[in-house]
């Protein structure tokens, strides 16, 4: 990086430090931070989108559709996530691989579970094999934000069904009372007043979901947790410029640094916005405030 | 080989006994049940001993927290504020190569390198600080009436916390403390994903699940196996906290007894 890094070797502390934290691999740790803002960018709206969906098929009248929207609730509490994590990316690629298996080979005589083998035919691989490294990277990426997004979507959608619930029932009653039809009330009343009682559970997901992202390095994503149990590892002159004992401790005490800021900075932002949102409604907040400022 | 066979052989495989290699191939459902099951161990082992140890820990926390010392209030919220601010995944690499390193220094240190101690350690720390939370919400909530009563009565300091301040700190934390030791449990499936290896593949339930479905490439057998001991787990935490909210709530009405309510478990 510096034009002083040719010969680490004979460089003093503080020059190698510098040389050492901008080395290729260092930039990719730091690329991998990038990840999993990205991650949390694409996750967060996504998870959000399917706990809407999820809530409201819950509450739908139409049976069948209820019962969709609780199980979809249901499923996902019961079991340890972890689990559910390591479950759901192989289903979901062996299901993505086997539809695509029916549509692109369909004179494929074999079984495709052949014993403990799970056997398509070439074409049907998804990425194909010959693809380049970045579109596996990429879709390993996708399936890994999609898995959150499903995960957290039923953790929102239990959340929002809850909230929906709790808007007070005077004010739909009053809304029916202008003859306003179901679907009127859902968009013009529930939605925008459900978001107050919403947000102290979506906050509470949303300090999860970021505690959730070390998870990324199970699902196969080169994340910062496999950069720094890389880069720390004890190095020998043999193979780098850079040899060192061993540095994983450090670059987890860097990891759980970062984890706490960013938990901290979330947590003054969601308060700020809470009380925003709880500007004029009927709640205690509310009160509390028509109080403080009269 | 008949199932009993499987069971004799692998039972206790989770802990070092019976037969040494694996399963490698024509995997059985009962190789399955077992050697999963046989993993549970080391979740109630790592489970109930860091709730038991946490337990006092978090109340001492909790009572910190509501301190109006600062010296007290402020190591005690840092603490909170740590455990539960970052990701448990984290904290047990973080533990793990700190321990390594400690190895080093001293011998002492030799044992917390190990899932058995070094995760245990961890996930004590970690259940302290999330139970301390629940505790102190508690604390805050308790009536004055109750407090009023016990001045009146003339109690103070030792007498009152003990005989006042905590069973109702307790009653009211309860619901909340029942779920904080489920999502414990559920958190024990993580100790060996996260740097502590696990020695001559001894591991948990997960650890087996894992080997499984690597093995047949097939999750749909092993993975619901692994849901289903723990359901059975979750249930027998339920009925075990069930019975001591019933001995806490035991001189109320019926009407004003708190009724534990199972809320969903998320990552920790």
């Amino acid at each position: 990086m510096f034009s002083f890094c040719t010969d680490p070797a004979t460089l003093s502390d503080l020059p190698w430090m510098a040389c050492y934290l901008t080395t290729g691999k260092h930039l990719n740790f730091y690329w991998a931070f990038g990840t999993v803002l990205l991650l949390l960018a694409i996750t967060a709206p996504a998870a959000l989108a399917f706990g809407f969906a999820g809530a409201s098929a819950a509450r739908s009248r139409f049976a069948p559709l209820s019962l969709v929207g609780k199980t979809y609730i249901a499923i996902v509490r019961g079991v340890p996530d972890i689990a559910f994590f390591l479950f759901f990316v192989i289903a979901l690629d062996q299901g993505l691989e086997y539809l695509k298996h029916q549509w692109v080979c369909p004179d494929w005589d074999q079984a495709i579970r052949q014993g403990n083998d799970f056997i398509v035919c070439q074409a049907a691989k998804v990425p194909l094999g010959t693809s380049p490294q970045w579109v596996h990277k990429t879709y390993s990426f996708f399936v890994a934000a999609f898995t959150f997004a499903i995960v957290f979507g039923a953790f929102a959608a239990n959340v929002l069904y809850g909230a929906m619930r709790a808007v007070p029932r005077s004010q739909l009653e009053t809304a029916e009372a202008y003859g306003m039809s179901q679907r009127q009330t859902f968009r013009r009343i529930v939605v925008p007043q459900m978001w107050v009682y919403a947000l102290p559970g979506l906050s509470n997901l949303w300090m999860v979901l970021i505690k959730s992202t070390p998870l990324l390095f199970l699902l196969g994503v080169e994340d910062i947790v496999y950069w720094a149990r890389e880069l720390g590892g004890s190095k020998t002159p043999r193979f780098t410029d850079y040899p060192h004992g061993d540095w994983r401790m450090w670059y987890f005490l860097v990891l759980l640094v970062f984890y706490l800021a960013f938990t901290r900075v979330s947590e003054v932002v969601l308060d700020r916005l809470m009380a925003r949102l709880t500007l004029g409604q009927a709640t205690t907040g509310g009160e509390a405030q028509r109080r403080a400022e009269t | 080989m008949s199932c009993l066979q499987t069971v004799t052989d692998y039972g206790l495989r989770s802990l070092g006994y019976g037969e040494r290699l694996l399963p490698r191939s024509d995997f059985t459902l009962c190789q399955q049940f077992t050697l999963i099951g046989s993993g549970l161990i080391w979740n109630v082992y790592f489970g109930v001993l860091a709730l038991a140890a946490g337990f006092f820990l978090a109340t001492a926390l909790a009572l910190g927290k509501g301190a109006r010392a600062r010296v007290i209030r402020k190591p005690s919220e840092w603490f909170i504020f740590i455990f539960r601010g970052s990701p448990l995944f984290i904290q047990f690499f973080f533990a793990y190569f700190l321990f390594l390193s400690l190895k080093s220094v001293h011998p002492v240190f030799d044992p917390f390198s190990s899932a058995w101690l070094g995760a245990l350690v961890v996930l004590f720390f970690n259940t302290a600080a999330y139970s301390a939370e629940i505790f102190y919400g508690a604390l805050k909530s308790i009536p004055r009436g109750d407090v009023e009563a016990a001045d009146a009565y003339g109690m103070s300091g030792w007498p009152r916390f003990r005989r006042i301040i905590w069973p109702t700190m307790l009653r009211l934390a309860w619901p909340g403390y029942t779920n904080e030791a489920i999502f414990l449990f559920h958190a024990t499936t993580l100790v060996f994903f996260s740097g502590f290896p696990a020695q001559q593949q001894k591991g948990d339930a997960l650890y087996y699940a894992r080997y499984f479905a690597d093995q047949t490439f097939n999750p749909f057998v092993p993975y619901p196996i692994l849901a289903g001991y723990f359901i059975l787990l979750t249930l027998a935490i339920i009925g075990l906290f069930g019975l001591v909210n019933r001995h806490l709530n035991r001189h109320l009405p019926p009407e004003q007894r708190r009724k534990i309510r199972l809320r969903p478990n998320l990552i920790r």
